[in-house]
């Protein structure tokens, strides 16, 4: 593994730069990357390789008064304030319940907001059983944690009555 | 499957045959897809997990496809099977680095490898010698068409397939060549590619993908937009760019050549003179020298290796296979003369020319 150029760490962010033209690769390990990266003038010509391509700098009118009006995810309890920092959507659903700001987003980084190409020859959008059967898991996990087994136990039945619908729904292969 | 095995040959994709394969190492397609009824793995319990693993790992056991699948419990193996696995291109660097059961089904030539657990819950890849793109995209098709019928994938009509990183939903696809451009960097022209190359909208990455660095002059070109185009016009835009640059390479190698044969050939040789006579090497070096001696031979320079075997130096020599080589765990020091040792070896034996 290569070493960091300020430090004798290993380097995990590997940095392209480029300005007016000129190419200039850095290797850093974290500390001195994020040193790097806070000291840099212009974020915007930075571009971290290993990292979303979410510009936060870019639009943050709009990221800021989002996800204090946007309830969290039904399905996964994930917040949109959640996902951008981490970087990762909770499940499925997550497209559908945050759609607008997703749009707006997925416009920056693809330039598109329709997919175009391969469908599935089946099931076309996930059925809401589906997404009930996420929501569902959540909630026993939750109640396992909270060691409220009655409750565990009656999710447990919904969940098989959820699941054996969704077999017979389906076509036989 | 017994990793050890693996370890006296390469993947059938290093072979050093098809189209273009003087530049073109391989051609590689991937397809990211989820289940619609559980949760991105990032947000999946070790519970959840082990359930998912377990569902598609069952699925793909019975999987009727072209090759028979054998399918390893990744996250059961040693870190250094897991690195071995990096090296050989089978599983991400991401999947060898998660926590909680995840596992990977490949085939006994090593061109397909289905990913469990990794970002999303599978990630399909299928890996072609040479500039063959569209028989890559004909066998992962197929393959995911049948996890269709096994499966029921997340998909919305506006955002295609749903994956768990934006960036990736749409098609889901990662279309990636993987190039050996030692001309453009020896000239430094490979700058002009990488800034056109930006402009249209493509990565380049080094050896092994995301975050890596360019070793031994080798660039994967792979897309970075997977909504709003179709797989095929995706294909299209890789394709052309290749050619492109596979174009500019020929003429600068060409141009190298009839301006000074015999500096160029100096070096070559040179860089070969040391693979066969080194007592102790660097990874890095050795790769920069492979690269050179590659080179030599595409350009009739050197007719003492064949392509097949450089080819296969450049993952034999990395740090997990040299350990499983010798079945014991080595230091960095010692790693590098066991590199060396096993350079010579294998020169030594391709060549019948050189006295012992």
């Amino acid at each position: 593994m290569k070493k960091c150029e300020h430090c004798s760490k290993p380097a995990v962010l590997h940095i392209t730069e480029l300005q007016d033209g000129s190419v200039e690769a850095h290797h850093l390990c974290e500390s001195c990357a994020k040193e790097y990266l806070t000291q840099s003038s212009e974020p915007e010509s930075v571009e971290v390789e290993s990292s979303l391509s979410i510009d936060e700098s870019d639009d943050s009118e709009t990221a800021e008064a989002a996800p204090q009006e946007q309830p969290p995810c039904p399905n996964c309890g994930i917040t949109f304030k959640e996902f951008r920092s981490l970087g990762r959507l909770g499940c499925a659903h997550d497209y559908s319940h945050f759609r607008e700001e997703l749009t707006r987003l997925i416009e920056n980084i693809h330039s598109e907001v329709q997919h175009v190409g391969k469908v599935p020859k089946r099931q076309p959008d996930a059925s809401r059983q589906q997404f009930d059967l996420i929501r569902l898991k959540l909630q026993l996990k939750e109640a396992i944690d909270e060691e409220n087994y009655e409750k565990a136990a009656g999710l447990r039945d919904q969940i098989r009555q959820v699941e054996l619908e969704l077999r017979s729904s389906s076509p036989a292969t | 499957m017994n990793l050890d095995v693996l370890t006296q040959r390469s993947g059938e994709w290093l072979r050093g045959t098809g189209p273009e394969a003087d530049i073109v190492i391989s051609s590689r397609i991937r397809l990211a897809r989820n289940l619609a009824e559980f949760p991105f793995v990032n947000r999946a319990s070790d519970a959840v997990r082990a359930q998912i693993e377990d569902f598609l790992r069952e699925r793909i056991e019975k999987l009727q496809g072209r090759r028979p699948l054998t399918y390893l419990r990744t996250s059961d193996l040693e870190p250094l099977d897991r690195q071995f696995l990096v090296e050989r291109q089978l599983i991400s660097r991401e999947h060898a680095e998660d926590h909680g059961q995840c596992g990977v089904g490949v085939s006994s030539e090593e061109n397909v490898s289905l990913m469990v657990n990794e970002e999303d819950h599978l990630r399909m890849q299928v890996l072609r010698s040479g500039m063959d793109l569209d028989a890559a995209w004909a066998e992962i098709n197929e393959i995911d068409d049948l996890m269709e019928q096994e499966v029921a994938y997340a998909f919305d009509s506006q955002f295609g397939y749903l994956t768990a990183c934006p960036t990736n939903v749409g098609t889901g696809i990662r279309v990636s060549v993987m190039l050996h451009l030692p001309a453009l960097v020896a000239t430094k022209e490979i700058q002009k590619v990488f800034q056109a190359l930006q402009k249209i909208g493509l990565a380049v990455r080094g050896l092994y993908g995301e975050g890596s660095q360019a070793m031994g002059d080798f660039y994967q070109i792979s897309n970075q937009v997977t909504l709003g185009k179709s797989e095929i016009d995706i294909m299209k835009s890789i394709k052309d760019v290749v050619a492109q640059i596979l174009g500019y390479e020929r003429r600068v190698r060409t141009a190298l050549v009839k301006e000074n044969r015999q500096a160029l050939h100096d070096q070559v040789s040179r860089a070969f003179g040391i693979l066969q006579n080194a007592q102790t090497i660097s990874s890095e070096e050795t790769m920069h020298l492979l690269s050179s001696v590659r080179m030599g031979v595409n350009l009739g320079l050197i007719d003492d290796v064949e392509i097949p075997t450089v080819n296969e130096l450049f993952i034999q020599t990395q740090p997990a296979h040299l350990q499983k080589l010798r079945h014991q765990k080595l230091e960095s020091a010692e790693r590098n003369i066991a590199r060396a040792a096993y350079i010579r070896q294998r020169l030594a034996e391709n060549n019948p020319h050189t006295s012992a």
